[in-house]
């Protein structure tokens, strides 16, 4: 027998020339790469600069040649912008990242962790944590908690559900919009029992999503869980192909399906408790950005997932720059991400059905 | 090369599907496993693809149990070529054909040049690289069933597993694959393969397993195993045998 190996370590010219025929179209994502890292670097700078108020030039020099320099720019720069300019960066590239995962890991382009419930878990877990007065460790934490129990309710419902006889897409769907209603419900309770001085405004405040009070503080410790959820699920990004081929062929394939989807499920649940804990309900933006990084680049989740990120820093770095910016009271990201989410997830739903017809 | 499946009782929640089937697989041959629909075909497939675990007996390669084989250890020595499926995202076909090539690499890591040379020279050998760029949900059934079979010889495998790898194909297509088929054989992989055509096990069969009820009624040579009382007794239906000429057999239903 001649495996197929041997063949090629036996004649490596023949090899190379069909390698040079078959790269007749050569994937152009190294460009597309280097046009997303400008992007994001130019948008960077000009949210740094763009705000009611404005620093003058000679200010920029002193504040960063000096870091323990004070006055207005410097408290300007340092404690407002520059934290949230990181924090839409940071959340934007999580939260797609891990819808992207969660789209690859149920065989669902609808699947993601805020329309599953994920992210209602990890708020009904947060709320739970500002009811109890907890520093923003603990409501991370509970939210932690929160966001792999939903997971899991979904799970094992939509499994169920699906072994009685249902369409697992729509099944799935379906279970994760029930437990996300049980979750938003339990988070109106928290509402309703906090504290009407004190406790419920921060909630309420907080369950509409933004960024306006995202300090150095609370920015240091989203990050870290961020980047902690975010960097296995780049690492597994290639198993994530396998896996979209469904368990069993997984398996033939040599894969175990059960190790990547615990770590996807526990990175989403991570990310989604870090993001919540500091800006709240921000929707949409998992299920939106990941379709669009499909477009540029492809379904490859290698390439997949880090456009996934960059894409999705990009669109809440601009979503939030236009929450500042478009009037001159600010308005609610988590609401500008809604607005912009509705009539993709309509214009998917659409563009199945004539696939599908 | 040898799978051998010794005494194998299978099937779901303890309840048994197939019951005290043994049969081998060797290099360089094509086992065809014909039977009626829920003869147990698919879940011999699977216990054979460790997919299932046995109730009793075992799955052996070349001597050695597989019940406690790794996942990565089973996919060397065998591939599983699933009937041609859509996936939900538009991989392009040599994604698809390196997805194998996860068996050969650690967790982490993602295919390198060694593995593309590896995937575009399996897409050559069934000449289909000019596809290497297309998009797999594009091509036709045919031409997917084709990339899924370069998937398992990319993944090195030296058994292949094909679930009915010609059904749902046009008449030219059914034979390019079957033509595909023996030219695999005859390069020394081992292939088990299920088909609902009694003549697909004429065309390419060195060995015919005639399933009912779970059970094997007859494993031989086709023209031994393939005779008009087996076959009327496997799927209940009154048919002949006829020679076709250059030594061919061709299975003919009567109607009435």
């Amino acid at each position: 027998m001649t495996p197929v190996g041997e063949a090629v370590a036996e004649s490596p010219q023949a090899v190379g020339q069909k390698e040079t025929k078959a790269h007749a179209h050569p994937p152009r994502t190294g460009w597309i790469f280097a046009a997303l890292w400008a992007t994001l670097a130019i948008l960077t700078i000009c949210s740094l600069l763009f705000g009611r108020y404005t620093i003058p030039w000679q200010d920029w020099w002193r504040v960063f040649a000096d870091p323990d320099s004070t006055g207005l720019s410097s408290i300007v720069l340092l404690q407002v912008r520059l934290p949230r300019v990181l924090a839409a960066l940071l959340i934007g590239g999580g939260l797609s990242v891990s819808g992207a995962a969660f789209q690859g890991l149920f065989r669902n382009p609808m699947a993601s962790p805020d329309i599953l419930g994920a992210y209602a878990g990890a708020g009904f877990g947060a709320s739970l944590g500002i009811l109890l007065g907890f520093d923003i460790v603990g409501i991370q934490l509970l939210g932690l908690v929160g966001g792999v129990a939903a997971m899991l309710l979904v799970w094992l419902l939509a499994a169920a559900a699906t072994r009685a006889g249902g369409d697992p897409t729509l099944t799935l769907i379906l279970v994760g919009i029930i437990v996300r209603e049980a979750g938003m419900a339990m988070i109106r309770l928290t509402e309703y029992v906090a504290d009407p001085h004190g406790k419920l405004a921060a909630i309420t405040f907080w369950l509409v999503g933004g960024l306006s009070a995202v300090n150095p503080h609370d920015l240091e410790f989203a990050a870290v869980p961020i980047l902690l959820g975010t960097i296995p699920m780049l690492l597994l990004r290639w198993k994530l192909n396998v896996l979209s081929f469904g368990e069993e062929e997984a398996q033939a394939l040599g894969v175990n399906p059960w190790r990547i989807r615990i770590v996807i499920i526990v990175c989403s649940a991570l990310i989604s408790a870090a993001v919540v804990s500091i800006a709240g309900m921000i929707m949409w933006v998992g299920l939106v950005i990941p379709h669009l990084a499909r477009m540029v680049v492809g379904a490859n989740h290698k390439a997949l997932l880090p456009a996934s990120f960059l894409i999705g820093s990009i669109y809440l770095l601009l979503v939030d720059d236009c929450a500042r910016g478009l009037f001159t009271l600010e308005v609610p990201l988590g609401i500008l991400t809604s607005l912009v989410g509705v009539p993709f997830f309509l214009y998917l739903v659409y563009r199945t059905r004539t696939e599908r017809a | 090369m040898r799978i051998s499946v010794e005494q194998v009782t299978s099937g779901y929640h303890g309840k048994a599907v197939i019951s005290g089937i043994s049969l081998a697989v060797e290099s360089g041959e094509v086992l065809c496993l014909l039977g009626a629909n829920g003869s147990g075909k698919t879940t011999l497939f699977k216990t054979i693809l460790g997919l299932l675990r046995p109730i009793s007996g075992r799955v052996c390669v070349d001597g050695e149990d597989i019940a406690h084989w790794s996942r990565q250890r089973l996919a060397k020595t065998l591939g599983y070529v699933p009937q041609a499926h859509t996936p939900p995202f538009a991989y392009s076909v040599r994604d698809v054909v390196l997805m194998a090539r996860s068996v050969h690499s650690g967790p982490f890591a993602s295919p390198g040049k060694h593995d593309i040379a590896i995937a575009e020279e399996a897409l050559d050998r069934l000449s289909i690289l000019r596809l290497a760029h297309e998009r797999y949900t594009e091509l036709s059934g045919g031409e997917r069933q084709m990339v899924l079979i370069a998937r398992a010889l990319a993944q090195q495998a030296r058994v292949l597993v094909l679930d009915e790898p010609a059904s749902n194909l046009d008449f030219g297509n059914q034979m390019r694959v079957l033509r595909h088929v023996k030219e695999l054989a005859a390069s020394g992989l081992g292939l088990l393969m299920t088909t609902h055509f009694p003549d697909f096990a004429f065309l390419c069969a060195s060995r015919v397993a005639l399933m009912k009820q779970g059970r094997i009624l007859a494993i031989d040579r086709p023209e031994n195993t393939l005779t008009q009382a087996s076959l009327e007794e496997a799927y209940e239906t009154p048919l002949r045998i006829v020679d076709a000429g250059l030594g061919m057999k061709v299975v003919v239903p009567r109607m009435n």
